[in-house]
């Protein structure tokens, strides 16, 4: 259960660690708004499409897995398109290609194949979950890096996705008509995208120092010697 | 041997397909009505920012007049498109008019247009562009309300000549960075004012005599 916590979040992210999905990814997250929609629908297909493929798993040859995994995974995505365009109809159109394109996400045919499809309902779900939020982690991440440093907010357009409460949630900590272009161009994407992965490596890298130092140092110039019974 | 094993995967492949077509059709089938609502409310929404509720008492989403084959270059359009027509008491106050300009920095700028029938501007709305964020991208309404000192011109105010950048002699501003697509946007502006000026008679007949004829399908946004 950790394991596949740990995984999906951290050690494993989908993002940070497997670079799947990176053309979403790195298009949508000017904004927190529209990183949190790819994300979401991106995480509701993944737990969707692993959940059944697990469920089919014993029933399925191997010659057509691919072929049932890939439709499993464009119902899904058509699914969520459909739903989007009927409830956040603005977000959509922001979002435009990149909905349909949730298809392509290696991420969801690699979770499937490596993962749903030899592990029990449960474990898959979980897996797709903590995949799927893995990835939203680093779309909003991105998301927040992005459009505070492009457009001086943060949160801004949440409306979209919450409804009319959410137009007073936009924090500008710079004041009004901040703007940094390149964090809001491609560029921006690939240069923070960067970052976080350094930051992350830089973090293992402390983790791993630290389990070394806490090893007991083996003495130098100590003898080997051979004991029966216990020493006191 | 082969044969027995084609024979199955294939079934099981046939299998999955019916059984996604069914739900895909039924998803469909239950999105349905709300997406057509949430694309009526999108569209009615662009529409009474630019006519808002008092100055017209009609169905503004209803009320449509074709445009005629010989303006769809002026306006842009590739496949024809529909003005909408604000009346108030059944008498027109202003027409809303799609226009497209393909001279922006990259790809088509998608607005939409009200003159009211005195020939000034009720209002102009970016509705689609793929400007540069940041830059060209102030055309829009959440970025900037650079589109709102549009409101109240007309051909006659400025001259025709003057409906150019400052940059160019002209009467509206540039944005820092950015000419191409102010300068597109006023230039297709100016272009469906005079558009406006020579179908007008022909907008107002036909509308008065349509008064009840109106029930005619949505018009999808022109595609672009």
């Amino acid at each position: 259960m950790s394991e596949v916590t740990k995984n999906g979040l951290w050690t494993n992210n989908p993002a940070l660690v497997q670079l799947l999905g990176l053309c979403p990814l790195l298009a949508v997250t000017g904004t927190v708004v529209n990183a949190l929609g790819l994300g979401l629908a991106t995480m509701m297909v993944l737990i969707g499409s692993n959940i059944i493929v697990s469920l089919i798993r014993h029933h399925v040859s191997d010659a057509v897995r691919l072929p049932v995994f890939v439709i499993i995974i464009a119902t899904f995505v058509t699914c969520a398109e459909l739903v989007m365009k009927a409830f956040t109809y603005e977000l959509y159109q922001i979002l435009g290609i990149f909905i349909p394109l949730i298809v392509t996400n290696c991420a969801i045919l690699g979770r499937a194949e490596a993962f749903a499809s030899r592990h029990s309902v449960g474990m898959a779900a979980l897996d797709g979950f903590m995949m799927g939020l893995g990835f939203l982690m680093v779309l909003i991440c991105l998301g927040a890096v992005r459009e505070l440093l492009g457009q001086g907010t943060l949160l801004a357009d949440m409306q979209l996705l919450f409804g009319a409460t959410a137009e007073s949630w936009t924090l500008r900590p710079f004041g009004d008509g901040y703007s940094f272009l390149i964090a809001i161009l491609p560029p921006g994407a690939f240069l923070v995208m960067g970052f976080l992965m350094a930051i992350k490596n830089a973090i293992d890298w402390q983790i791993k120092l630290r389990a070394e130092a806490d090893k007991p140092a083996p003495v130098k110039g100590a003898k080997r010697i051979r004991t029966t019974g216990h020493i006191s | 041997m082969i044969f027995k094993s084609m024979g199955k995967n294939s079934l099981l492949l046939a299998l999955f397909a019916l059984i996604t077509a069914l739900i895909l059709a039924s998803t469909d089938r239950l999105t349905e009505e709300p997406i057509a609502e949430s694309e009526r409310i999108a569209a009615q929404k662009a529409l009474f920012e630019i006519i808002p509720v008092e100055r017209h008492n009609n169905d503004l989403l209803l009320d449509l007049q074709p445009i005629p084959e010989k303006y769809w270059a002026t306006l842009g359009l590739e496949s024809g498109g529909d003005i909408h027509i604000a009346r108030l008491d059944g008498q027109p106050v202003a027409a809303i008019i799609p226009s497209i300009t393909a001279e922006g920095y990259s790809g088509d700028i998608a607005m939409i247009i009200g003159v009211n029938f005195d020939g000034s501007v009720a209002g102009v709305r970016v509705i689609e562009h793929k400007e540069t964020p940041g830059l060209g991208d102030k055309v829009d309404l959440r970025k900037s309300d650079w589109i709102l000192s549009f409101n109240g011109k007309s051909l006659s105010d400025p001259e025709p000549n003057a409906w150019n950048v400052k940059k160019e002699k002209g009467e509206f501003d540039q944005f820092t960075g950015a000419t191409i697509t102010p300068r597109a946007v006023i230039h297709q502006i100016a272009k469906t004012l005079q558009y406006f000026d020579q179908d007008k008679e022909r907008l107002l007949n036909n509308s008065n005599n349509q008064l009840s004829s109106t029930n005619q399908s949505i018009s999808e946004q022109p595609a672009q």
